[in-house]
């Protein structure tokens, strides 16, 4: 469904990802992990055509997106949902206007049925009843999750979490968590792109698990084939150690 | 040494580099304007925020500035016992220089600065980049509407500056150097020509694209957190008001000895 072929991007001479493959299945929750730095939130904006590798390719079914401009780059997008880390609201528009933005930008028109699409998600994450007030207004749990409503609303094929539950409490976290499960099952042909920081979440959630390490994929697998691994990267980072071949900069 | 050398190089070749992207922004946008759907309700959402922003502000600098004008001008010309065409001067050097470039100062400062640190915040908080994830263009969302906005109201702020400006001036000629309203509005009329007012909103025409243009460049161009906004908004502030004073000269010039 999503493949990277070769991928190199460098910043400024740093190399983030380094001659990646790597390839992502339809309709499942495939998480993404890696320390800090790793280049995770960069491999999302290369899915969504954010960012253009310096080589290699980008596949999105089928399609090299990498070549992708104007018009056709924007109907790839439409395509998408994406919850960002920090939710990135628009501050002068209120929750519905926020919500609605993505259907009204992709041609949807009728207020009344945006409005009853708008009231399905949001009872969804659990927010109803917040429609006039502004971003400045909520918690960032709010906030965050009036944004996975705005990822929701227009249906996308493919949903991507930049990672949805860092820095909350646990128990909105667990919440959070629930909700990415629970959008994933109701709709079996939906593919959840999951960054994510939280491992417990991942090897509970995950029906598939891809670790970044310097810029390459050290495994991608099932959470089980993640639990049983030899792999001393992948161990040392799922029990968080210090000691270990990992490299901290 | 040669290190200074090197660095003032580097900033030489920085500064053609952002000269570059500016001429790239400035294409896209103009190409914008005349390929999209036209935003109407978001054009008329920013053309009454500025207006709003600024129409107090405008009044009270143009009552001001034509009182303390028409007191000075008053006061050269009695010194010749031509009092009489105070309001006649004060309102040729309000149409066709003042009221341009106070307005346009006075917008860069109320309204410029505003656009950009609303953009430059939407930048370092993902918003801008949510917008693009969405398919939607910041461009054309962002700022093709607050320039057609900008085109729209800041020259009628201008035409509004040199109202009020003339009120000031007759204030003054009046209470302090007693000259008869129907002398005043007579020396107006004879000395004003339409092309005068004309020439003075056509400065504000260009102003407002140096004015809309660079606040959401600088705005866009933003990085890094809350410093980065008030940078922007500094940065854009000073290079506006800049480009202004350089740009009224050049057509000052131009429309003293060629058009005239
Ligand atoms: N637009 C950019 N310009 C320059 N450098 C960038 C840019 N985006 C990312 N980087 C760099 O690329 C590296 C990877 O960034 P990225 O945001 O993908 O990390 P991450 O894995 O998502 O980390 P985190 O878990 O902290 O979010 C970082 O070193 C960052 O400094
Ligand atoms: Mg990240």
């Amino acid at each position: 469904m999503i493949r990277f072929e070769n991928v190199v991007k460098s910043f400024s001479k740093k190399v983030i990802l380094n001659h990646l493959d790597l390839e992502i299945p339809k309709g499942k929750i495939t998480f993404i992990v890696g320390k800090s730095g790793e280049g995770k939130s960069v491999v999302l904006k290369h899915i969504l055509g954010l960012m253009k590798p310096d080589s290699g390719r980008v596949f999105v079914g089928g399609e090299d997106i990498t070549e992708l401009s104007g018009e056709n780059l924007r109907k790839h997008r439409q395509r998408f949902g994406m919850l960002f880390q920090m939710a990135a609201l628009f501050d002068s528009l209120n929750v519905y206007d926020n919500v609605v933005f993505p259907l009204k930008e992709s041609g949807h028109n009728d207020e009344k049925e945006n409005l009853r699409k708008i009231e399905e998600v949001l009872s969804m994450v659990g927010l109803p009843d917040i429609l006039n007030k502004f971003p400045s207004e909520l918690s960032i749990g709010e906030k965050k999750r009036v944004g996975l409503a705005r990822a929701l609303v227009h249906n996308p094929d493919i949903i991507l979490y930049d990672e949805p539950t860092t820095g909350f409490d646990p128990l909105i976290a667990e919440m959070i968590d629930h909700l990415i499960v629970k959008v994933g099952r109701k709709r079996p042909d939906l593919t959840s792109v999951v960054v994510s920081h939280d491992l417990k979440a991942t090897l509970e959630s995950a029906e598939h698990i891809i670790m970044l390490y310097q810029g390459k994929v050290v495994l991608s697998g099932t959470s089980k084939e993640f639990r049983n691994t030899e792999n001393k990267i992948v161990r040392q980072f799922f029990s968080g150690k210090q000691e270990g071949p990992m490299v901290f900069l | 040494m040669s290190n200074t050398i090197l660095s003032l190089s580097s900033k030489f070749l920085k500064y053609f580099e952002d000269l570059g992207r500016f001429q790239v922004f400035v294409a896209k946008i103009l190409k914008v304007m005349c390929t999209r759907p036209f935003r109407l309700s978001l054009v008329v959402q920013h053309a009454y925020n500025f207006g709003v922003e600024s129409v107090f502000i405008i009044l009270l600098t143009a009552f001001f500035t034509g009182s303390v004008f028409g007191l000075q001008i008053g006061y050269v010309f009695s010194i010749f016992r031509a009092e009489s065409l105070t309001g006649g001067a004060s309102a040729l050097a309000l149409a066709t220089e003042l009221a341009p470039l106070v307005t346009g100062f006075l917008i860069t400062g109320r309204v410029g600065a505003a656009v950009t640190a609303e953009i430059a915040t939407m930048v370092v908080s993902e918003q801008v980049e949510a917008m693009e994830a969405m398919g939607v263009d910041p461009i054309d969302y962002l700022v093709v509407p607050r320039v057609w906005a900008s085109i729209f109201v800041m020259p009628l702020l201008c035409g509004l500056f040199m109202f009020m400006g003339i009120v000031g001036v007759y204030m003054t000629s009046l209470g302090i150097y007693a000259i008869d309203p129907g002398v005043f509005v007579a020396k107006i009329i004879s000395l004003v020509e339409v092309s005068d007012i004309l020439s003075g909103l056509r400065k504000m025409f260009f102003f407002s694209f140096i004015i809309s243009f660079l606040c959401c460049y600088e705005g866009l161009s933003a990085s890094g957190g809350a410093k980065g906004v008030g940078m922007a908004t500094t940065q854009a502030v000073v290079k506006v008001l800049m480009l202004i004073l350089i740009s009224d000269l050049v057509i000052s010039f131009i429309e003293v000895w060629w058009l005239r």
